[in-house]
């Protein structure tokens, strides 16, 4: 286990905070939404492609860096703290290491160019319900062909393909194939999402079975918890400013013990937080045999830490954080769906006893 | 250093600890009467305890960081982390417990002058003399810079009056490190850091007795005790920052001592609520609380590891001490109280033979663990301490 950068990685984090803070600062997810485009922002998305950032994951005879899971975290980080609206996560995270843990040699060679030049969008396709759970899937598998329905995929209304999560394997499909069908949705958090409804699609399996819907689901929740890192922290600061700035009763706020000890409770949290998020994203890089556990505790305690953060972001900015001028209010809304996708904390709690055995 | 020369001195570390480190000595504490504190009236459990202190101590394995000249190790950080994991790979006991070596010894090294090293740092490495920890008072507690307990400058001697509280194991001590106020007319200023034999005429301890029924803090008298001029530390007035100094390291140990159970909390609600069909534990909330518990243990440990190779990095972590003591302080409250709940009726043991012998533990654990967020810093205190020195928030003026 190492927690210590190196100098590659640390290149990358500072290029993507630079990145993320001049050409997507909050302000454009604002834009978008104001514009009314549902997340939909192909521009950001080309310019971080160029960046290197699609393909951090892909080796390099795919046409990708190959900097490992730890380097894409730090992006996905960076990205969080601005709320960059873009599909890194779904198609940088998940669809690059389905296919990398999957794919067999031809279907890598289609997709991963694609997905590292990002020319490719892909969506994971998982949930049926409202609430996380892998297991419970009803899709039908018969002659190369799926039916059935998912809810609420993230960037599934911009994506060309999909990870599609059946109840023992996961598949490709494509967007444009017959029987793929999708409603976009207009999500709270600005940023978009689809309900899809498979109808006899065809459908590619990825080699793996079972383990691998662990797997993926494992690396797509250990990279949203680096950008929900990012986003608690990144609350957490502007919350800091505040209360060093804010006066009341003649005072700055921050003299106040009792928001003194609020917020380090937030600091002490996002510390643990960070350590976990780090820790997990280490063990995908160094094939460690606790992934699964590790990816569970960064999610749950991001999710935690997270849901803290953002309250306190809005409270203790007192009238002016109820305000849609003001970005505490997009915090939160982006806050609430990612802690609720891929698994909320008790889910992720639920899972981390049962791999501990009770 | 590089890693071949740290992988030699591991194979050395680990060649060393094979042939030395005695059979027994390679097993979890059975009790806390197992521990050697060291000290004048120390004593030893067993035989091989004595062995291994008088080995570790002549390697100055005790001590690894500290330089040789003061009977430590002489040890990088690098090198003393792997000597770290090769006494753990054999479950090593530590060798010695002692507030000389965790508190007092890291200050002296930094504040004492040369003759105060040479004097005090061996025999702490050795085990030779036990320290305790002159702080709080009955008026001072939270608010330690309001102490009392007076140092008058009487010509060749210092003269000591007042009294001290919660002085932890007090009654064992042989030497006593201790703040005493050597100017009444301002606070923080007027307080210094002196060294007190605890055999000098006018030193009495009385141990306080606590709702675990265990005694480990005294209230301590000084009344009209003459120590030499020699025995301050750092300059006259200057006792304050060596005094939060060693809170640091106090706060940082604190915060990684566990409950010393031999029992986990998963195995007690097993043995007592069961699993279901479905391989759950039989009660939902209560396992969903310990799962929350075990993850907070984790994050915990993990955070802990993070510090100490950002430390090795040279990145100054020393702020961080505060944080820890309140999140440890937190875990092993929350710990002890799971442990009781899901032990049941098991925990409501005092003594006798109706319980065995873990089960008192837990009990006693339980009530013991209550001073972790008061000792060392209650919590408020410690986050009061985050909040101004790391998130750099004013106070009230």
């Amino acid at each position: 286990m190492t927690f210590t950068l190196n100098e590659e990685q640390t290149l990358l984090r500072d290029a993507a905070r630079d990145f993320c803070r001049e050409q997507a600062p909050v302000a454009r997810l604002r834009k978008l939404r104001d514009d009314k485009k549902n997340g939909v922002d192909p521009e950001l998305w080309r310019e971080m492609a160029t960046m290197g950032w699609a393909g951090i994951l892909v080796p390099d005879e795919y046409g990708g860096a190959g900097l490992g899971y730890v380097g894409l975290g730090l992006v996905l980080e960076a990205a969080g703290r601005t709320l960059a609206a873009s599909p890194l996560h779904s198609t940088a995270m998940v669809g690059a290491s389905a296919l990398l843990l999957g794919g067999s040699d031809a279907q890598k060679a289609e997709w991963l160019p694609k997905i590292a030049s990002g020319e490719c969008v892909v969506a994971f396709a998982v949930d049926e319900g409202a609430h996380h759970a892998p297991k419970r899937s009803l899709l039908k598998i018969a002659g190369g062909k799926i039916s059935g329905s998912k809810k609420y995929v993230a960037d599934g209304h911009i994506a060309d393909l999909f990870i599609v999560a059946g109840p023992k394997d996961l598949y490709l499909v494509r967007a444009n194939a017959s029987g793929v069908s999708r409603q976009a949705l207009i999500t709270v958090d600005s940023r978009g999402a689809a309900d899809m409804t498979f109808d006899d699609a065809p459908a590619e399996a990825l080699a793996g079975g079972a383990e691998l819907v662990e797997r993926v689901l494992d690396r797509a929740a250990a990279g949203l918890a680096a950008e929900m890192l990012g986003q608690a922290q990144e609350a957490f600061e502007i919350t800091g400013e505040y209360l060093k700035t804010r006066k009341q009763f003649g005072q700055v706020i921050g003299g106040f013990q009792a928001l003194q000890h609020r917020a380090a409770k937030m600091f002490t949290e996002i510390e643990l937080t960070r350590s976990c998020v780090l820790a997990a994203l280490d063990a995908l890089d160094r094939g460690a045999g606790d992934v699964a556990a590790l990816a569970s505790l960064a999610k749950a305690r991001a999710g935690d830490t997270l849901h803290l953060v953002s309250n306190e972001f809005v409270q203790m900015h007192g009238g002016i954080g109820m305000t849609d001028e003001h970005d505490a209010g997009l915090y939160l809304k982006r806050a609430r769906v990612a802690e609720a996708l891929y698994g909320s904390a008790s889910y992720h709690r639920d899972r981390y006893a049962r791999l501990l055995g009770f | 250093m590089s890693d071949a020369s740290l992988e030699a001195f591991r194979a050395e570390a680990r060649a060393w600890l094979d042939e030395n480190c005695p059979q027994s000595m390679r097993t979890p504490f059975g009790s806390e009467d197992e521990i050697v504190w060291g000290g004048r009236n120390g004593k030893f459990f067993s035989a091989d305890a004595k062995l291994w202190l008088a080995r570790m101590a002549e390697r100055g394995w005790t001590a690894p960081i500290w330089p040789k000249q003061y009977g430590g190790g002489g040890l990088s950080n690098s090198e003393n982390a792997v000597l770290q994991s090769e006494l753990k790979r054999i479950n090593a006991r530590p060798a010695l417990y002692s507030f000389g070596l965790w508190m007092l010894g890291p200050v002296l090294l930094e504040y004492a002058n040369e003759e105060q090293k040479k004097e005090h740092l061996p025999k702490i490495a050795r085990g030779e003399i036990r320290w305790c920890q002159g702080y709080s008072e009955p008026g001072a507690g939270s608010d330690l810079a309001g102490l009392q307990t007076k140092c008058e400058d009487k010509g060749d001697h210092w003269l000591i009056n007042g009294q001290k509280v919660w002085t932890s194991y007090a009654n064992y001590a042989d030497w006593c490190f201790c703040l005493v106020r050597t100017d009444t007319s301002v606070k923080h200023e007027g307080i210094s850091f002196v060294l007190i034999d605890m055999t000098t005429k006018g030193v009495e301890t009385r141990p306080i007795k606590l709702i675990s029924g265990a005694s480990p803090f005294c209230e301590t008298f000084f009344t009209d005790v003459k120590i030499p001029k020699e025995n301050m530390v750092g300059r006259l007035n200057g006792g304050w920052e060596i005094a939060k100094r060693l809170l640091q390291y106090e706060r940082t140990n604190i915060s990684g001592f566990g409950s010393g159970a031999r029992v986990d909390v998963v195995d007690i609600a097993r043995d007592t609520i069961g699993l279901g069909d479905d391989g759950r534990l039989a009660d939902g909330d209560l396992r969903a609380r310990i799962a929350q518990h075990k993850m907070a243990e984790r994050a915990y440990a993990l955070t802990t590891q993070r510090a100490q190779e950002e430390a090795k990095a040279g990145q100054n972590v020393s702020h961080m001490a505060s944080m820890f003591k309140v999140a440890g302080a937190r875990l092993n409250i929350e710990r002890c109280e799971l442990m009781v709940e899901a032990a049941g009726s098991r925990a409501f043991g005092w003594s006798g033979d109706g319980f065995d012998r873990d089960e008192l533990a837990v009990t006693r654990g339980w009530l013991r663990s209550k001073g972790n967020s008061i000792e060392g810093g209650t919590t408020e205190v410690n986050l009061n301490v985050v909040a101004k020195r790391v998130l750099g928030l004013r106070d009230t003026q």
